[in-house]
Formats: C-alpha cells, structure tokens, sequence
C-alpha cells in the first residue's frame, strides 16, 4: 500500500496535461453553473439541496469521461509492464489511481464553493445541511470513480470503458429513480430501488447524516476496488 | 560454473497461452557480471521468457531465480533487484523526462538525496542532458528507448533485462546504445533479446539461441563461429573442364562433399568455382591449391568462406521459426 501515493500523485498531474479532463471539468462546472442559477433566485429557499440533486445526475456522465484511461490507457499504451514490473503491489496501482482521481474530483468540486459563498451572503443558508450535501457528493463520486476505474481496468479501450460505466450508474442512478415513482412496483423492486444511490443519496442533500447511507456508499467503493484488483491480477493468468 | 555466482538462473520454464505454447521447457543460466544475448526470430518466445523472468506473468509450469529470489514466491525482491527495459519502451509521454525519472525513484523507495544523484547519473551516462526537461512523447524514438534505459539503471540493480535495446533506432544510436550497454560489464548482469545478429557479437559474452520456444544452441560467439566453421566452404576457382575439376578435387583427401556454383551470373564463363566442404578437421586448402596447378589449370582464388553467425543462425532456426506453434493436449 505504501506506494499508492506516489502513483496518486502522478495520476493527479498527469490529469492537469489531460484535455480530457478539462473537457470534463467544464462540463461540471457549467451544468452546476446552470442548475445553481435557476435557484437562485428571489422567493427561492436559501439551500443547496437542488444543486446537490443535480450534480449526482451530472457526475454519471463526467466521471466515467474522467475515470476511462485510468488503466485502459495503460493497457492500450503498455505503459501497464513498466509499472507492475516496478516493485508495486496490484494494490498500490489501484488504490493510486483511486486516490488519484479522488484528488482531481475534490479539486473539480472546489469551484462550487463558491456558490455556497453566495448563498450565505445573499440568503443567509445554514452550513449544516451544506456540509452534509457535500460529504454525500464525496461519497457518491467516490463510489463512481470506483466503479469507472473498474471498468476501465477490463479494456484497452477508453470509449468502452467510458460507456460500460456510464450504463452501470445509469442503472444504478437514474433508473431507479424513475422506477420509484411507478405505484405499481411489487415489494421486491421497491426495496431493491430503495437502495440504489439516488434515493440514499438524497438524505445527505436534505442534511440527514445516516451512518447506513455511508456505509453503503464506502462499501460499493471497497467493493469495486477489490474487484479492480482482481482484473489486474487476473492478466497472470491469462 | 558454481551456482551462486548465476545471477539469472532459469529451470525447465514453460509458458503456455491457451493452446500455443510460447515457450517450451528452456533452461539456462547467466553468470555474474556477464552480457548475454537472447536471440531468436520474431515471436520466438523472447518477450514472454523475460516477461516471466520480470515477474509480470507467471511462468505456466517451471521457474527462475534472480539474484537468489524465487519469481514467483519473492516476486516483490525480484522486482527490486532487477531494471527492465520493456519491448517499444512504453512511457508516460505527459511527463517530462526528469520528472518520469523522479517518479520511478519514488516508486522504487530510493530517499530524495540519493534519487537525485542517480537521476544525475543516469541522465549523464544515457546523454540525456539536452531533453531532461522535455516532454517524454515529444521526443524521437532514440531518446525514448535511452529513457528506458536511463530508467532501468536507475536504481542501480545487479540485473538488467533489455527487451530488444536497439530496435529502431539509427545507425549512430545503435552504436551508442551498444557502447553503453558494453560498459555496463562487470558491473550488472545484463540478458538482452535481439534479433539482430552483430549485437549479439558486438555486445554479448555469450549467446542463446531460441527459436519456436525452444532453445537451439549456447555459446560464446566464437564458440558458435566455430562450430560453423566445421561446415564452412572452400571455394575454389580456376580455369578448365568443369566435370574434370569436379572429380580431380574430389579424389582431395579430407573432402567431404563438392559441388559447382552456378556460373551463370559470372562475367568470366570460362572459370568455374567449386565450392568443397572438408571433413571434420582438415584444411584442405593447400592440397586442392596443389591438385589444381598440377593438372595445369590456371588458378584464381582459393578461398575459406567465414562463415558468418547470421547464416549460422538462419541455419538453426529455418527448420523451426515458421513451423506452427505446438498444440498441446491433442494427442492424449
């Protein structure tokens, strides 16, 4: 594990030389930008709980753009032999190139700080549900780059890994929240639906810290990084 | 050669890809300090033994040490203990190339003071100095193949694995890269993979020789020289009937076999060459000079023809490097 950081700290630099994820982070920023507009606004309730709602629908498509050459390129490039032949655990790879792209998603949330800024001044929003909001997009994206990383780890190729991950959190994302709605759901479904991401994630834009909401979120992402793992160490026997 | 002095020591390794095998049962060892190249035709299992010897995928049946570590079971210490320059050296082309360097170090745990010195080091001694701030991908394939290289010494291993160190590069490069590698005598035990026969003869201690997995010959090059020597030609030309040349030279003894070159493409038809293999341990030189100016024919040349280690080469490797891959399992 103790080589993780070095490989984080390459994968966050080497994100900054990626118009990738400039393509990524505009997207981010400007479809924030257009969701915090419509709420602010006069008569409006000083929350950023709309915004909060918003940016989960958004990261399903940024973050698997963001996540797809994590180990496709790798594969694709070869650049994959030089690093295992390193002295790395498949561990360190992965949980760098996790801890990595996490790094880049913090810095891709740091602009929206500003509209909390706004809201405060103008609106005079209380801190407390804000917090909670952003721990749970945290969360959220956190357990999204898991998963795109796991997807990128099956093909050399970033569009595949791109699109297989975007249609995983479509289905566990905004699938379930329409199938929510549907009165006629049987028992079954309806709990199944219940514990997909969108309905446990919006208790935390509502304010509500739910230790069973994270963990959940913490152990998809474990889960899917063991998986990752298992991916890279399956190529020795191939 | 005791065994504690194999740096590289390889036992009945076997690597098999879903039904072709790669590489089939090779054993060889590499003494300490010593330059010994991997030769074989393309796709003779090259890549894939040093591939396993470099811990990147397990061998199917078989194993290795290097440096005393078992690969499988001490993959991490192997790692440690050896640099490995992958096949078309792939790199980070976004970083540049002091920084790519700097990371390997981090990488490989080497304290800041030092990775520094050994940066120095390495840019020094694989001219890098002009492109140490340059972008990894915007440099030419020579200066990428020193990056490699530069990284695999960077950590100054007792073992260096060299996937095909010369391929691609120009002539001058070639040059250079073989001096470094040269230099790198005593100091490191290098294996390099070629299919480049003078490499082999301007780097290396000692040469194996592998072709559809197998290995097909071991030795110094001179060992190899001379073991082709045995069957190299003496050429003789002179003027004269051919079929009467044919059978004075014959009638030499310590011939083994005679034959007529096509003439044919000569500019002088009235001369005939005829091409004499000896038999083991005769030079025959003298006596076919002797039985040729007695019969009276005018004699041009009486040539040994140097028998090269490239045909030596595409002799033991012709019979094999296009057969198809061995099917395992069909027979049981």
């Amino acid at each position: 594990m103790s080589r993780a950081p070095t490989i984080a700290r390459r994968e966050l630099s080497s994100y900054f030389c990626s118009p990738i994820a400039y393509v990524a982070m505009a997207l981010f920023l400007v479809a924030c930008c257009a969701a915090f507009w419509r709420d602010f606004d006069a008569g409006q309730p000083a929350e950023m709980r709309h915004l909060f709602e918003w940016m989960v629908w958004i990261l399903v498509a940024v973050i698997p753009l963001l996540c797809m050459g994590l180990l496709a390129q790798e594969w694709a490039t070869g650049t994959i032999e030089t690093l295992m032949t390193a002295p790395v655990a498949d561990s360190d790879v992965v949980l760098g190139k996790f801890l990595g792209s996490l790094g880049f998603f913090l810095v891709l949330l740091t602009p929206t700080v500003l509209y909390v800024l706004l809201i405060r001044i103008y609106g005079g929003a209380e801190l407390g549900p804000i917090v909670a909001g952003y721990l749970g997009i945290v969360l959220v994206g956190a357990m999204f780059i898991s998963v795109s990383l796991f997807c990128s780890s099956m093909t050399r190729s970033q569009v595949v890994a791109a699109a297989l991950a975007a249609a995983i959190l479509i289905l566990v994302t905004i699938v379930p929240y329409f199938a929510r709605e549907r009165a006629t759901l049987s028992t079954f479904w309806r709990t199944v639906v219940d514990q997909a991401v969108f309905n446990r994630y919006s208790d935390f834009s509502k304010g509500l810290i739910d230790s069973g909401n994270i963990v959940f979120f913490l152990a998809t992402t474990v889960v899917f990084l063991f998986l990752t793992v298992k991916v890279l160490e399956s190529r020795r026997w191939k | 050669m005791p065994e504690d002095t194999q740096l590289i020591s390889v036992q009945q390794l076997t690597k098999v890809y879903g039904h072709v095998v790669a590489v089939n049962n090779i054993s060889f060892g590499v003494a300490k300090g010593q330059i010994v190249g991997f030769l074989g035709p393309n796709g003779a299992g090259k890549s894939t033994t040093l591939r396993v010897l470099t811990c990147y995928q397990p061998p199917t049946s078989g194993g290795a040490t290097i440096n005393g570590f078992d690969i499988f079971h001490q993959s991490e210490q192997v790692r440690q203990n050896l640099g490995y320059l992958p096949e078309n050296v792939p790199l980070y082309g976004e970083m540049k190339v002091e920084e790519y360097l700097d990371f390997r170090g981090r990488l490989r745990k080497m304290p800041r003071e030092l990775r520094r010195k050994r940066i120095d080091y390495v840019v020094e001694r694989c001219w890098l100095q002009n492109v140490r701030q340059r972008l990894v991908g915007q440099l030419s394939k020579g200066f990428r193949q020193r990056v490699g290289l530069a990284d695999a010494l960077l950590h100054n291993p007792p073992v260096l694995i060299l996937d095909e160190p010369t391929v691609g590069l120009d002539p001058t490069q070639i040059r250079e890269t073989r001096k470094l590698i040269a230099g790198l005598r005593g100091q490191h035990t290098v294996l390099l993979s070629t299919h480049i026969l003078p490499e082999v003869e301007a780097v290396c201690d000692r040469a194996i020789i592998i072709a559809s997995g197998r290995i097909v010959a071991e030795g110094s090059p001179d060992e190899l020289r001379a073991s082709l020597r045995l069957s190299a030609r003496v050429l003789v030309e002179c003027r004269g009937p051919a079929k009467e040349i044919q059978a004075a030279l014959a009638r030499v003894s310590g011939v083994a076999d005679i034959e007529l070159l096509d003439h044919a493409a000569s500019a002088d038809k009235q001369y005939v060459t005829a091409a004499l293999r000896s038999k083991e341990g005769y030079d025959i030189r003298e006596e076919a000079a002797r039985t040729v100016i007695q019969h009276g024919w005018p004699l041009r040349e009486v040539r040994l023809e140097h028998a090269t280690l490239e045909e030596y080469f595409v002799q033991v490797t012709a019979n094999q490097a296009y057969a198809p891959a061995t099917v395992r399992g069909n027979a049981q």
